[in-house]
């Protein structure tokens, strides 16, 4: 029999259309599974009774001719950032950990009116704020891929290091992811699976717990490029309850998937090339671009002077943001409260409480960027070298129709490595990544090579405002070309 | 400029959080760091270019000022960690 955890999606919705496997037994081989992998600490919450519901009501469904489509059926997991109306949603912090919603967020329910199966909660860094999962309340999750010495021992990365972790050891076949500096990219990149980050406005953040409003956007990460596809293309659109979500068709993404990218013009920015850069990641991108020429590109430098400056302004807008965002987790509203004996002292006691270390050191930033007398040279300052980011994205498009860079600046870290690190350090690990968040563009991770010691390396490829198409279709070509083993890493035992 | 553990404490009660003196010298060391790191910015010329606010140059969305939704008080109770006749309680505030 074929083995379920290994399939894609793609593969596993032609066999239910042919009525070669039941979404039951799809979903029953991936609870197991996630039995095998607790050790990964990948879900907050698991949700087998839903998932078995979910699978039992698709299976009916499909016997009656009436098939929601390509998802229908298949197990994914949801990040614990989208709010799951009825399944306890904690954007893995103390303050939220037996928050409740009343209502579910947009693009979870896209996925469910498109017939998947819900499997769980996945684990992420506190309120989507760091890039290794160690943030979260519930404790890091690993990376399916061991140390030298076999142990669990490195990052999946982050923020959203659940759903990579997940994704990659066949926890489940696809998992939403969130992204705001890079958290859908990086863990993609750690963990050897693809991801997307799609236009900033494509997809809803109604729902979705927010940290910084400005760049949080919604994106599927799987096992495969086409996956992506097809997830996203259920998870996109415009919606009302989202004023910044944009009102403009979804195109048909698998129709990008034509394998020919012949005459297409790709851009290798020089300013990426960064001194003392990672050999393992420096030769794995110089492989990408000679998939790229060998299939037909023309690949040409180009030069984006201002990238060096996107992680600093990315910190102060993201922060700025965050702390605005949480002001709304005050004892009242959402299920913790520590007595005081004012409500002032309420508020304080609370909020201290129940924000781990990293999430106050935002808070603490952002509130000082904004403060009378530093908004201007902090926050405004930021603001307009956004723009100048935004501009050399712009510029550069005038010319080349993607890009192609690295999406993480090492392969995934130890835990032991991260304990040492200082804040600043650990923030430089979004320096591939967080240029293209401040400009809004697409950017999509997929794992191109591996490094010395065996672990796996991601390349990003980034596109103009609103055009995944091209990110799809590169992606997928130099997918081919790299020919990466994406079957499960799967957890021993 | 130095964030010092004054600054620490000002932000802190803007940001309505109550630290220790251990954790106000942690943090101020923390946060004087990334802001000595942000410094950088300063040394880009930013004369005559506007702050951008959003990446689409969307314009604000415009509905009718109408109730959308409505009779959800007890869904919006559900959270409370205390509530009493569908209001939320507090601490008292006023003497």
């Amino acid at each position: 029999m074929t083995d379920l955890i290994n399939l894609h999606i793609s593969e596993a919705a032609d066999l239910l259309a042919k009525k070669e496997i039941s979404s039951v037994e799809l979903t029953r081989a991936h609870l197991a599974e996630m039995e095998k992998g607790r050790v990964l600490n990948a879900y907050i919450t698991e949700t087998p009774e839903r998932a078995m519901a979910d699978a039992e009501v698709s299976d009916k469904r499909r016997a009656n001719g009436e098939s929601l489509g390509a998802l229908d059926g298949i197990p994914i997991a949801n990040k614990d950032l989208y709010c799951t109306k009825d399944v306890r949603t904690t954007a893995a912090s103390k303050i939220l950990s037996n928050f409740l919603p009343t209502y579910e967020s947009t693009v979870t329910q896209k996925l469910k009116d498109a017939g998947t199966v819900m499997l769980g909660k996945v684990n992420t860094d506190q309120f989507a704020m760091g890039g290794s999962t160690r943030t979260s309340y519930f404790g890091e999750s690993k990376n399916p891929w061991t140390d030298a010495n076999g142990e669990y021992a490195l990052t999946p990365g982050g923020s959203s290091g659940g759903s990579a972790a997940a994704v990659a050891a066949g926890l489940c076949m696809g998992a939403t992811g969130s992204d705001t500096g890079g958290s859908i990219r990086q863990p993609a990149s750690f963990c050897g699976i693809t991801g997307i980050k799609p236009t900033y406005g494509r997809c809803s953040r109604w729902g979705i717990v927010a940290f910084a409003s400005s760049l949080d956007q919604a994106g599927p990460m799987a096992r495969s490029v086409k996956d992506c596809a097809i997830m996203l293309e259920s998870m996109a659109g415009y919606d009302k309850k989202d004023s910044t979500s944009v009102n403009t068709p979804v195109p048909n993404y698998l129709s990008a998937l034509t394998g020919d990218i012949r005459g297409k013009k790709i851009g290798v920015p020089k300013e990426y090339r960064m001194d003392g850069m990672n050999e393992d990641v420096a030769k794995v991108w110089d492989k990408g671009i000679q998939f790229l020429k060998d299939a037909g590109a023309e690949v040409v430098e180009i030069s984006m002077p201002h990238t060096k400056y996107a992680l600093p302004v990315y910190y102060i807008i993201a922060c700025a943001e965050a702390s605005s965002n949480l002001s709304r987790y005050d004892g009242v509203r959402y299920t913790t409260r520590v007595e005081g004996a004012t409500l002032d002292d309420m508020y304080k006691n609370t909020r201290t409480d129940g924000f781990g270390d990293e999430v106050i050191r935002r808070i603490l930033l952002g509130t000082f960027v904004l403060s009378a007398g530093f908004y201007d040279a902090y926050y405004t300052r930021a603001q307009r070298v956004r723009r100048l980011i935004a501009e050399d994205f712009k510029k550069a498009f005038e010319t080349v129709d993607a890009i192609v860079a690295p999406a993480a600046p090492t392969p995934a870290l130890s835990f032991a490595d991260m304990a040492n690190m200082d804040p600043v350090s650990t923030y430089l690990g979004d320096v591939f990544t967080t240029p293209s968040s401040l400009a809004g563009v697409p950017a999509m991770a997929l794992p191109v090579g591996m490094s010395s010691n065996g672990l796996p390396i991601g390349l990003q490829i980034i596109g103009k405002h609103f055009d995944e198409n091209t990110v799809f279709q590169v992606a997928d070509v130099m997918e081919k070309s790299a020919g990466f083993n994406l079957m499960p890493h799967r957890v021993k035992g | 400029m130095a964030f010092n553990e004054e600054t620490v404490a000002n932000v802190a009660n803007l940001a309505r959080l109550n630290l220790t003196d251990e954790q106000k010298q942690k943090f101020a060391g923390e946060v004087d760091g990334i802001l000595n790191w942000v410094e950088q910015l300063q040394e880009v010329n930013v004369d005559g270019i506007e702050p951008l606010v959003s990446v689409t140059e969307q314009t604000d969305a415009i509905r009718a000022d109408v109730v959308t939704d409505g009779g959800i008080q007890a869904d919006l109770m559900k959270n409370a960690p205390e509530s009493a006749h569908g209001f939320y309680v507090v601490p008292k505030m006023v003497e």
